[in-house]
Order: structure tokens, then sequence, then C-alpha cells
């Protein structure tokens, strides 16, 4: 029998529809896997093998019963848990929300729902997805699969681990600076950041409102395009989701033709300091886009140079707002209500427990750019940088149908290497964060290990807004050549678990 | 621009209503002056003449029609609760009116 | 915290201070759902019934614009004079507070829907009444707070109370607030005028159909700041702000009350704290909130989870030509139809009549009769059973027709009084209350003719009395007459078929 858990989403989904497997038989053979790892990779905060089984269960009772299934239905996928699903534990990765369950679902949910994807578990991350590394989770980090002792990316460590492991072939993440990208990067997995408003953030716990999106995570840049097709689209309940049809992801994925594409390669993130077997292996997939018939020129984005700073005060001035409805009053920790306490006593206590020190800092960083004599020169010069980087966004995407940079400018770094030093793990998003920061769209893909240590490289595709098809075009063409260049997945080359 | 004075942090924990002892106040002063220290350049590069960017998108007049939808019920509303008493969510004393 | 503050006597504080007003008052709208999701707005339901994952604040959750909302803060705008912003945005007010999910009000700041307006108020005066212009700086939207129930202690109170219960109906309840700009020039009548524009305020929201402007139910809420000066010349004093004054005649007491506790402190040499006080309705006094070691800082920004609201120049058009007639124009403009004197007109607004007068005329009715029954007869029957006069079950329809048969004879006031008693018991339409209680006039001269002569027969001395021409002894005849009638017949004809029998001229 086949090594259900080696299959991709569209591998599985022939089996399922030939009624060679089972939607149960593919949910135990995950189930089994992450059993067998998890300890030891802890992709995972939550499984429920019984509700999950049964959810195949149902699958595949509507499929016996002759009714029309999705290209997904059947096929599992692990979610990151910052996105609300009824009934079932949704932490963030805080011990805020430690016995939270939500009384409804996720815009995101209730679609996997409808496409009767079956979800295998929530997925660890950085708490309230404040982190690159997965370490600021309140429940433990998450380890990298090619090599334990190191950093799964973050904040959606978990997510891209899971999909690393072969604990799940699908994972949804959200990307608020770099959060599926860069994890997507240091895991040797595909992940895309949509659009900003193309999913919905209905029931995505926001960190930075006008930043956060959730996206696809998957293992090919086909998978990432069906489970994108599968989330994506208008919904009435954000009033930031964009109102209009979705283009045709899984299309432009097979498309594989890059003729006349104009790629541009961004001056400010070629990899000046970044990590010399990253740059290497971008500028080898560089010459490969060349040879694939698309046309590479250079392209300057100044503005790019004040993303982070941008960044680092609009994150956490949206942040230290969104994080204020957590005082323990009417659901998670509560803490120090001794009948003695005041309710400002509670709220003060309850916050300083349950928050950790990467959520308490941005909070507090957020708090002082919006108080009253700094939000000029602080949130407000943040937000004009934001224009300046939409207009060197517009400028280059007038030359250019996608642009392209490292992912992020070093391979895993070790566990604990930067938790003491903010500084040190902001730096890993300086790819990604422009991105987000002007709302449009990015997606990173493996392009190989680095020389000096072995561990998987991934380049960024960038596309305009409402771009996205371009990012799957691009990507799609890049996988495939680079594929036959190896002979196999990159995974096949990590170290097994 | 200037350092974050301790007594600005502590400013800061209250008005976040984060209780945090002296000890930590101190080492969060410190963290936060390097961090605002390496952001404070946003204020350099954008002039007079640049608007501020809120949202991405240029969305305007998102709106709902006026009509009823079912919510939470009482129990659906409670589910999670720390404490409560009488349909309601019972919380601590409060010292004063705002 | 001292309950009896040193107060100076009013004329004496005006005598050496100006007062300076300012009036935010914040109007609940009556729309189907809340500001920014799909739960029901209706006052007085089981506690958090009406809420969902966004009114809760639940994690995830998110708002989206009640269009209605957005088109009410338009009508009031306009209605106030006010211009209607191109484009305006919902801002994020960031305070901590039990009864707020989010720990945020979602508000406008400083882009509000409306601003720059007027309203002309009637301000009554020793010298009479008195126009006034009360210029609005700005009315923007925002959503209203959940409500706590203070447990334990001994007063039910905030203050010493155990721990409190909180219910989120109210929760994201859309509310206009609109803001005065600062009320110079009103003098002495400074109480009269902050009454006045509240009455006004309530009169215009209400003719717009477009909240309940229940004070007593907190639909209609009102801050009142105060500061003091010593001539209109100076620059403006520290101004405080007294909070939920929920009537008209607190308003008024309110604002006399801060003016002669300030005076005292000026007068003193003291200094005025900025600051929130509280009123209270029972005692007639206000009492400083908790003194707050710092400022509030709200770290406003604008709300990344809405868009901004550019209302299309075609939409404010239709909205304004939809507006209803001015009501304080509408008044004048009866007033003079029927010609009435102020103090009639003043009694059929104040018992809340307006409309239904207006509505029973138009139907056919006399103005003074309707008048006389709305004010009269139907105002002491809603006073009983605690309604308002538009709850009653009876309408215009019903006392046009009453009067009708009134003037045809067929019915007299008594009648009319039954025949309004069956109507608001349900037993029909006004011809089938008359067939059903039986209560049509005896119109036929001969029964009548019979008991006049009857009555004369059992009183010989009437009779010689009206010929000698003391006509008041006609009443007894008349009484005895309508007592063998049980009341079904016109006194006035009885009076005439008598003087006829005897050979007498009024
Ligand atoms: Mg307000
Ligand atoms: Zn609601």
């Amino acid at each position: 029998m086949t090594d259900l858990i080696k299959q991709t989403a569209r591998q599985l989904s022939d089996l399922l529809r030939a009624g060679d497997v089972s939607a149960h038989e593919v949910a135990v053979a995950h189930l089994d896997r992450i059993a067998a790892v998890d300890e030891r990779v802890h992709a995972f905060l939550h499984v429920d093998r019984e509700y999950t089984l049964a959810r195949a269960d149902q699958v595949d009772a509507k499929r016996a019963s002759g009714a029309a299934m999705g290209v997904l239905a059947g096929v599992p996928l692990a979610l990151k848990d910052v996105l609300a699903m009824k009934g079932q534990p949704t932490t963030c990765g805080s011990r805020m929300l430690e016995h939270w369950r939500p009384p409804y679902n996720a815009t995101v949910v209730e679609r996997l729902h409808a496409a009767d994807v079956v979800i295998l578990g929530k997925t660890n991350m950085d708490e309230f997805a404040m982190g690159s590394s997965t370490e600021f989770s309140a429940y433990g980090p998450t380890h990298n699969p090619w090599d334990l002792d190191r950093i799964p990316g973050g904040s959606g460590g978990g997510s891209a681990a899971s999909l690393a492991a072969f604990e799940a072939p699908l994972a949804i993440g959200t990307d608020t600076g770099g959060s599926i990208r860069q994890p997507a990067a240091v895991t040797g997995t595909v992940g895309v950041k949509p659009t900003y408003g193309a999913v919905s953030r209905y029931g995505l716990v926001a960190l930075a409102s006008s930043l956060d999106q959730a996206g696809p995570c998957a293992r090919t840049v086909e998978d990432t395009a069906l489970l994108h097709m599968a989330i994506a689209g208008y919904d009435p309940k954000d009033s930031t989701s964009i109102n209009q049809p979705v283009a045709d992801m899984v299309a432009a994925a097979q498309r594989r033709d890059l003729r006349g594409m104009r790629i541009g390669l961004v001056k400010e993130l070629s990899g000046q300091g970044f990590q010399a077997g990253v740059r290497q292996r971008f500028e080898e997939a560089v010459a490969l886009y060349t040879s694939l018939g698309a046309d590479v020129v250079e392209v300057s984005c100044p503005s790019f140079d004040y993303a982070l700073a941008a960044y680092y005060l609009i994150l956490p001035s949206e942040a230290s707002s969104n994080l204020a409805k957590f005082d323990g009053m009417r659901y998670g920790l509560r803490s120090g209500d001794d009948g003695e306490h005041s309710v400002e006593q509670v709220m003060g206590l309850t916050r300083a427990a349950g928050f950790g020190p990467e959520v308490i800092r941005r909070i507090m960083i957020g708090t002082y750019a919006l108080s009253s004599g700094y939000y000029d020169a602080y949130y407000g010069s943040a937000q004009k940088v934001r224009t300046l980087i939409q207009r060197d966004f517009n400028a280059a995407f007038t030359t250019c149908d996608v642009l392209i940079s490292p992912t992020a400018p070093t391979t895993a770094f070790k566990i604990g290497e930067k938790l003491d030093d903010p500084l040190a793990m902001y730096l890993n998003d300086i790819a990604t964060i422009p991105v987000n920061l002007a709302g449009n769209c990015g997606m990173s893909l493996p392009i190989g290990l680095a020389p000096e240590d072995g561990l998987p490289v991934g380049l960024q595709i960038i596309a305009p807004i409402n771009g996205d098809d371009r990012l799957y075009q691009a990507g799609g063409a890049l996988e495939a050549a680079l594929h036959a260049q190896w002979g196999h997945h990159i995974l096949e080359e990590a170290p097994a678990l | 621009m200037s350092g974050i004075t301790r007594a600005e942090v502590a400013h800061l924990a209250k008005l976040a209503r984060l209780t945090i002892d002296d000890e930590h106040l101190d080492h969060y002063a410190e963290q936060l002056n390097v961090i605002i220290e390496s952001v404070a350049r946003v204020s350099e590069v954008a002039g007079d003449d640049v608007p501020a960017t809120s949202h991405p998108l240029p969305l305007i007049n998102v709106m709902r029609a006026d009509v009823q939808r079912p919510g939470l019920t009482n129990a659906e509303a409670l589910s999670n609760a720390p404490a409560q008493e009488q349909g309601r969510f019972r919380v601590p004393r409060i010292l004063d009116e705002e | 915290m001292s309950k009896t503050a040193l107060l100076m006597d009013f004329d004496q504080a005006l005598e050496r201070f100006d007062p300076v007003l300012g009036l935010e008052v914040h109007v609940e709208l009556s729309t189907n759902t809340k500001m920014f999701c799909s739960c029901s707005t209706t006052f007085g339901g089981e506690p958090n019934t009406q809420v969902c994952p966004v009114c809760l604040g639940l994690p995830g959750a998110l708002p989206v614009v009640n269009e209605k909302g957005v088109e009410a803060a338009i009508r009031i705008g306009l209605a106030l004079n006010c211009e209607i912003a191109e484009w305006c945005r919902f801002s994020r007010k960031n305070y901590f507070y039990p009864d707020m999910p989010k720990n945020f009000q979602t508000s406008q700041y400083d882009e509000p829907i409306a601003f720059n307006g007027y309203l002309d108020v009637a301000v009554p005066t020793d010298e009479g009444v008195m126009p006034f212009r009360v210029l609005i700086e700005r009315a923007h939207m925002e959503e209203d707070t959940g409500k706590a129930l203070h447990q334990g202690g001994a007063t039910g109170r905030i203050h010493g109370a155990d721990y409190s219960l909180l219910d989120y109906n109210r929760a994201g309840i859309p509310l206009i607030e609109i803001v005065t700009k600062p009320i110079v020039g009103a003098g002495r009548y400074a109480p009269e005028v902050a009454k006045a524009y509240v009455a006004a305020l309530r009169e215009l929201v209400k003719s717009l159909d477009v909240s309940d402007v229940r004070m007593d139910q907190g639909s209609l809420r009102c801050d009142v700041n105060l500061s003091l000066r010593p001539t209109p010349q100076d620059r403006f004093g520290t101004r405080t702000e007294t909070k939920n004054v929920n009537s008209l005649r607190s308003v008024e007491r309110a604002v006399r009350y801060e003016v002669q506790r300030q005076a005292v402190i000026l007068t003193d040499g003291g200094k005025i704290i900025q600051e929130t006080r509280h009123w209270h309705e029972d005692t007639g006094l206000t009492t400083a909130g908790r003194v707050k070691e710092e400022a509030e800082d709200y770290r406003y920004f604008p709300e990344p989870d809405l868009v901004p609201i550019a209302p299309s120049r075609e939409w404010v058009e239709q909205l304004r030509a939809s507006l209803p007639e001015n009501p304080a124009l509408r008044r004048a403009r009866l007033q003079a139809e029927w010609g009435i004197t102020d103090h009639d007109m003043a009694s059929v607004v104040n018992a809340e009549a307006l409309d239904l007068v207006e509505a029973t005329i138009a139907a056919g009715a006399d103005q003074a009769a309707a008048r006389k029954w709305w004010l009269g007869e139907l105002s002491r029957i809603a006073n009983e059973r605690g309604l308002g006069l538009e709850e009653l079950a009876i309408t215009p329809a019903h006392l046009a027709r009453i009067e009708a048969l009134i003037a045809d004879g067929a019915l007299n006031d008594k009648l009319a009084r039954s025949v309004i008693e069956g109507v608001l018991a349900g037993e029909g339409e006004v011809d089938a209350v008359i067939a059903g209680r039986g209560l049509a006039l005896v119109s036929d001269d001969g029964p009548l003719l019979a008991a006049i002569d009857a009555a004369l027969q059992a009183q010989p001395d009437v009779a010689e009395k009206i010929a000698a021409g003391k006509l008041a002894a006609a009443g007894a005849v008349v009484g005895a007459v309508m007592k063998a009638t049980r009341g079904q017949a016109d006194a006035a004809k009885v009076r005439r078929l008598l003087f006829e029998r005897l050979g007498v001229s009024e």
C-alpha cells in the first residue's frame, strides 16, 4: 500500500475519488504519524482523534451517498491555533486562552468544513502570533523536522513543521509580517500570504488587523493553490474582505510557462547581510528563472529600508488595542480574584499572568506609540512610511509582473539563540514585512539547501494586490524545474524522524 | 528622541492594565528603549506631503442591512465565563464609575 | 466626599460670574440591530440573550457597520443644520472598563459624520419666550456599553458593592453623540437654555423617528459641561462634566447647582478641578468621581477592522429631501391654523398629543373638541393605566366619528365617554359600541315630551317659576328627564322642548 503520509493533497484526492482509500484510512495514517513523531516535533497543541475520525467517517458516508465532493474532500489538514473552531480549544499559544472553547467557527473553518477537509488538530504558534521562531508559545517550542534543535520559523512554526514532518499534507497559517512565508522557507515547504482581504479574517484572533491574513501552506505549489481556492473569497462578516471572484490559482500553478514574464529583483532585499548559502541558492534560482524564459530585471524600492521600523510600530499599536479584550472578565484566564482585589487589579494581574514577555513588550510599545504626544512621531510616521512602501511597490509593478527575494535572511537558527534579543529576532522578517504593509501577496517556496548547514532556503515571490494567481504561475514553474533538477522533493533529503 | 524613563514605563503598564513588579519593570524599560531607539527613524523619511495609510485597500462604504440574525444563547455566551450569576458575567467589585 | 457642598445664591452667583455651558447628548437609535452586529436592540430582554461574538468582543469576531445607523446619523445631522462629511471614519477609544467587551469603544474621533450645525430653541424668560441659537460642534456615531448590576453592600450602588454582574445586551447599540459648541451668552438663563436645548433636541430627534428618546430608559442621555468666568470678556474657566443627567428637569437643576457650587469655590479663591461629576436625581446634588492621578489617554487611532464611510451626495440629498417638517416650525404652523393661545398649544405639546390632535382634526373633528378629548378624558385614562396616549386602543378616526355623532345630536358627552370606554375595551368600532351598549340618544320628541310632562306634574312649582322668568329652574326638569331616559337624551333639546311646552322664550 502507498505510504499515505507521503502523498500530496492532489494525490490523496485522486486516491479518495477512485475509492482506493477512505477518508478514515487517510486520517488514521496521519493521526498515527502524529502519535509517532509529534512528541519530538511538537507541531500540534491539540489533536482530538475521535473528533477527527468522526469527521472522516462523515466525509466517507457523504461520498458513499453519491453526493458531489470537492477536490479536497477527505484530505487532512493542520489548523493554526489562532483560528476559532467551535467547541475545540483555541489557545493562540497563550496561557490566557488555555481553556477557551469558542462558541463559533471562523469563516476559514466553515469553508474547510464545507469543502469536507478533515481537520486533524490545532498547531503550535508564537503567543498571539508574535514571534518568528514559535519559541514564544506558552506551551513550549516546535522543533524543526530538519534538525530538532532548530526553530521551525514563526509564528506559524507548528503548521510548517506539521507539513515537513509528514503529519499533514495541508495546513493553514496566518501571516502578519511573514508568519506563513518564513516558516515555509526554513522547513522546506510552500506557504502563501494572500492579498489582504482575499481570505476572511472573521474568527482569526487578531494580532494586527490591517496586516493579518490567513493563507494556505502545503508541500507543493499545486496543493497550496488547491487550499487557497478552498478558503478564499468574499465574506460579508469581514468589512475588509474583497468582493470579487477568486482567480483560478490551480490553473496558474499548472501553467508552467514563464515566457514573457518580467521578474523584478528587489535591490533592497537582494541579500546584503544575508547568510551566504541563502544568497547562493537565491542567485541560482534567478539564473534558473532566466533560463526558463523569464525576463529578470533589478528594481529599487528605497522605502523598504524603513519597513521593519514602521512594522514594529504599526503592529504593536494595533495589537495593544486588539489584545485589550483579554482581561479575564468574560472568558479566558482570570487571576487574583480573591474577593478583595478590585476589577482593575484583577484585570492587571490577569494580563500580567496570562501574557508572556514578548506579548507584554509589544503591548507596551504599542501603548507608547499611540499615546498622546507620541502618536505623530511614531504611529503617524509609520503610516506615512506605509504610503511610501505602497508607492515603491506600485512603481515596481508597472515594469514587473512579480518581484522576488530570499524569503528569510538565514536558514533555521538554533532554539534559544535569539530568545533574549528582540531586535535580532525581528530581523527574520525583513524581507516579508513590506508585503504585509502594502497589502499585496507573497509566496515562499523551497529552492534548495544551504551548502554550509544543509538546511532549506526559501525564495519569496511577490505579486500585486489581487495578483495572487501570478504567485502560483511563477512558483509552479520554478518548482517544476527544480524538481526536474533534483529528481525528488526537497523533503526527501530531510533526516528521518 | 530620548529614551523612555522608568516612570514612563510604569505609566504604560498602567494604561495597558499590566501589573508588573519593579524588578521586571526595569528589565522592560531597558528592552523598550532599545526597540524604540531602533524604530524612531520612521519619523525621518516621510514629509508632511505624504498622507498616512492606515489600511492597505482603498475600500469605502462597506455596510450591512439592518436585519436581525440569531446570535448566541445565554448558555453559549456564558460558556467560557470565569464566574457567572443570574445569567450575567460576575466580575470583581468596580472601584468607581468611569 | 462631602455631601453638602457650599452653594452661593444663584442670583448672587450670576452677578459675579458668566456661565459657559456645553452639552453632550447621547441618543440611542431604535434600529433593528446593533451598530456593528446583527443582534436585536430591544429594551428589557433577558440578560445576555441579545449578544453574539461581535458585541461580546470574542476573540476573532469582526464588526460590520449597520447602514441604518449611518442613515440615522446623517438625518440627525441634517436636521441639526450640519454639514455632512464627504468621508469619515471610525476610531478606537481605548480604555479598560468591564462594561465594554473589547476594552475599546468604536467611536468617531477627529472625523465625525456631521459637524458645524445649530439648533434654534425657545427659552422661557421673565420677559417672555426668547429665541436662542445653540451651535452644534458635531454629531458622531459610536456604540453603547453593557450594563452592570452592583451586588452586595448596603446601597446596591457601585460604592460599597461586593461584586458586579454584567449584561451585554446593550453593548453595541448605536449611539449618536451630539456635542454643542460652548454655549455663551445665556447668562442667568443658562439653566433654562440647557433644558430648552435638550427638550428641543429630543423633539427634533423624535420627529425623525430614529430613537425612542426615552430619558427614563436611557435612550437619551445628557452630560452637562459647565464653567464660570468673571465676565463675558474673560477666557473660559475650568469646566466640570456632570454625567448622566437624565430628565429635563434635572438638566436645569444640574446647571443651576454647578453654577452655585463653582461660584462659592471661585469666590473663595479656590480652583475648579477639571473632573467628572455624578448627578444624583434623588438629592439634586452632584458629587465628584474618583480623582484620577493622570489625565485619561484614550490612544485613539483609526479602527482597522472597518473601512471609511463616504456618503454619496445623492444619498445625503435624498435624505435631506425626506426630512419631516421641523417640529418647532410645525408647532407654530398648527397653532396659527387652530387659532389657539401659546398656553393651549403648550398643553397639547406637554401632553404629547400633538400628532394625535392633528390627526383627529384631519379626520374631521373640530380643533377644540379634538384637544378636549385627548387632553381630558384620554389623558386621564392613559395616566391611570400608565400608558402613553399613542398606546391607547383608540384612534383619531374613532374620535372624529364620535364628534360627528355629537354634532348630529346622536350622542352627548356622557354617552361619548361610554363609547370611548367601549372602544378601549375592544368592543368594536364606534357604531358597533353604540349599538352593543344601546347608547343612542332618544331623539323622538314623543318620549321626551312624555317625560317632560311627568316631571312637570311631579314638580308643579317649577313650571310657575319658569313662567315667572326664572329660567334657571329648568335644570330640575331637565335633570329629571335625563334620569328618566338614563342619560340618553340631549339635554339642550330637552330644555328647548320644555320652553316650547311652557310657551317661554329663552
Ligand atoms: Mg462618546
Ligand atoms: Zn451582537
